[in-house]
């Protein structure tokens, strides 16, 4: 699987949040139980490549984006990131890695601090990193980074407050203070969803662009099919703390394998009023992770389940007539061995 | 015939903090049919909020209206308070934004969806609690949920609750406030199907603000773009989108993903204008790809360009398309 251009290696990583017993619990020595966010994926993001990792909200996508910046602690598998196995390093031995995979916040209004000048925001994180050398070579780097998320002339930003900004460049501004450290990997978690319409393009051609000219390898982590659709390379579908379906964002949007990513793409409503197509509407709402439904995880929201769903828990596995595109679904043909 | 619902030249205006007065809502009018799915689409700050607000008569002290509303030829605006009471929850209700933060967290939901029945006399007692059974019914919870909390909920249940709630003194006029943003797509979809479902059994008029373009183009028949305070253009969805008549629905739609789409999704340059002062000339100008001399001394109003179809802006009086 392991090739020369991959940055990020994800292998069978597992992350699980203990759940509070409370203290009658502890007392009566109940059993720990633990909630399985993320529960045995793997991906891989090459350099100048796009992977969208989709789903709604509590299946493990921000867990994994998490736990691949070493902010949270798998319990197993393995994180390597240009080569280098980075899953067990302490915070010191992962400073160095840090400065190079760099993190997009959903909200460009909590994340930078109020009190900052873009000058600020953007040269703190050379600050802590101990770049640039002078002040003068720092405010240069600054310059770049600002010019490179599009917010020019720099000049016009520098010493304004984030309140005097407007979503998109408050988001640019905080792209800036990722770039002014050279990152390899962009870790974007839903980065346009704060901002009006009008301006996401903007933002997501921008990140677009770091990659399709900087090489930079970028992990998307979005809710939205047709952003994911629009700006990636590949989409990986995650649903209850798996990956269900991995593969390039054109077929994976055009050709849906697994019956979880057709129902999801058959609800999210077209810009065209003429196309209106009937969802595929799923009853109820996704189970959560503390009691993962024995067999397929899919399985009881599933409009084709059968028997052997109920017990068998599917594995990742290439589709016919294709060697990226993968589902995690016992109804889909494989290739013969 | 009278529309069931007129808004004709509608203004708000809020007094801000430090003097000086915000235009929020610069002349809207349009009409509501019965049983009409209508969307009012916009981006943070345009004023949609705000023009439903207003309908609801629910706007804080700060705010100043003109403009009337007529609610079957009955200006239900023109005695203030006293004269928009009697409709609020009976003829016109809405459902907010955020339906976590629109229930109130230390009483049942079935409680919550009396309250409003007592007080308008609609119904009272155990008839009252009967008919909160059946509400929750009709969106799609069992009746026994009725004694439990909202935090017991998830977030689609809590929209569905709210929906009964806004529900329950049987209104003809449903206003919904972006009631699918905070949701999941799936969740999304199950919350669009409920709305549709009601339109069509109840024949409720649905008035669905949203800044999401997708979702009007599925459940409405008919959209107004609003800008800066003002509609610059309504018609039927099919136009919107096929032949849009003012440059910012052209460019709202391109600048909208769609799932299958293989042109380029491209944002509209610049920001909208400030609201605190006056708007000279066009209000979209400076983010316009074809504005001409005449867009910076004169604003366009809302003309006729088809069939219930209209908009605002001088290219339509030129003869080249827009």
């Amino acid at each position: 699987m392991s090739d020369d251009a991959s940055l990020l290696e994800v292998r069978e990583l597992v992350v699980t949040y203990p759940i509070r017993r409370g203290i009658v619990g502890t007392i009566r020595r109940r059993p720990k139980r633990f909630v399985h966010a993320v529960d045995g994926i793997s991906l891989t993001v090459r350099k100048g490549e796009m992977l969208a990792l989709v789903g709604e909200s509590g299946c493990g996508k921000t867990t994994t984006a998490q736990a691949v910046l070493g902010m949270v602690e798998p319990v197993s598998g393995s994180i390597r990131f240009d080569g280098q196995e980075i899953t067990a390093l302490d915070s010191r031995a992962m400073r160095p890695i840090r400065r190079r995979m760099q993190l997009v916040y959903q909200d460009p209004y909590e994340s930078l601090d109020p009190r900052f000048r873009v000058r600020k925001t953007v040269e703190e994180p050379m600050v802590i990193h101990r770049l640039g050398g002078s002040k003068r070579e720092r405010e240069r780097l600054m310059f770049d980074a600002l010019r490179r998320a599009e917010l020019s002339p720099p000049e016009l930003f520098v010493d304004r407050y984030p309140h005097e900004l407007s979503g998109g460049q408050r988001q640019r501004a905080a792209i800036a203070a990722s770039l002014v450290l050279d990152p390899e990997l962009l870790v974007a978690d839903e980065p346009v969803s704060m901002l009006d319409v009008s301006v996401r393009a903007g933002v997501l051609s921008l990140i677009d662009g770091l990659r399709r000219h900087a090489d930079v390898g970028v992990l998307m982590i979005t809710h939205d099919l047709s952003t994911a659709a629009h700006f990636a390379d590949r989409i990986a579908v995650m649903y209850l703390g798996r990956i269900v379906e991995e593969g390039p964002a054109r077929e994976v949007v055009r050709d849906p394998q697994h019956p979880y990513t057709k129902a999801l793409l058959s609800v999210v409503p077209k810009r065209d009023p003429r196309d209106r197509t009937t969802p595929q509407i799923l009853k109820g709402e996704t189970p959560n992770p503390i009691d993962v439904p024995p067999g397929c995880r899919f399985h009881p929201r599933c409009p084709v389940a059968e028997d052997r769903c109920r017990t068998t828990d599917p594995e990742l596995r290439p589709i016919v007539g294709s060697s990226d595109h993968c589902a995690a679904c016992v109804l889909v043909a494989a290739p013969s061995p | 015939m009278s529309p069931q619902l007129a808004v004709r030249d509608l203004h708000v205006w809020f007094d801000l903090p430090h003097g000086g007065e915000l235009h929020a809502v610069q002349g809207v009018s349009f009409d509501l049919e019965g049983g009409d799915r209508m969307g009012l689409v916009g981006e943070s700050g345009c004023g949609k909020t705000t023009v439903i607000l207003a309908l609801m008569g629910l706007l804080p002290p700060s705010a100043s209206v003109a403009g009337s509303v007529l609610l079957d030829g009955e200006d239900i605006l023109a005695g203030g308070e006293d004269s928009v009471r009697p409709h609020r929850w009976v003829d016109t209700a809405m459902v907010f934004q955020g339906a976590m933060n629109a229930l109130n967290p230390v009483k049942t939901v079935g409680a919550q969806i009396v309250e409003p029945m007592e007080l308008h006399g609609f119904a009272s007692g155990e008839e009252a609690e009967r008919r909160a059974g059946e509400l929750l019914e009709m969106v799609g919870i069992d009746a026994e949920a009725a004694a439990r909390y909202p935090h017991e909920f998830s977030g689609g249940m809590r929209q569905r609750a709210a929906i009964a709630m806004a529900l329950a003194c049987e209104p003809r006029i449903l206003f919904a406030d972006e009631p699918t943003t905070a949701l999941d797509v799936m969740v999304q979809a199950q919350i669009l199907e409920l709305l549709v479902g009601l339109t069509r059994e109840l024949g409720l008029t649905l008035f669905l603000v949203t800044h999401d373009l997708p979702v009007v183009a599925q459940v409405c028949e008919r959209a107004a773009v609003m800008y800066a305070g003002e509609i610059v253009e309504s018609g039927p969805l099919d136009e919107l989108f096929h032949e849009p008549r003012h440059p910012y629905t052209r460019l709202l739609f391109a600048a909208t993903p769609d799932l299958y789409g293989e042109e380029q999704v491209l944002s509209i340059p610049g920001v909208p204008p400030r609201l605190d002062m006056d708007i000279v000339g066009c209000p979209f100008r400076e983010r316009c790809d074809s504005a001409f001399d005449r867009c910076v001394a004169e604003r366009p109003v809302l003309q006729d360009v088809g069939a219930d179809h209209r908009a605002a802006c001088h290219l339509n009086e030129r003869t080249v398309p827009v």
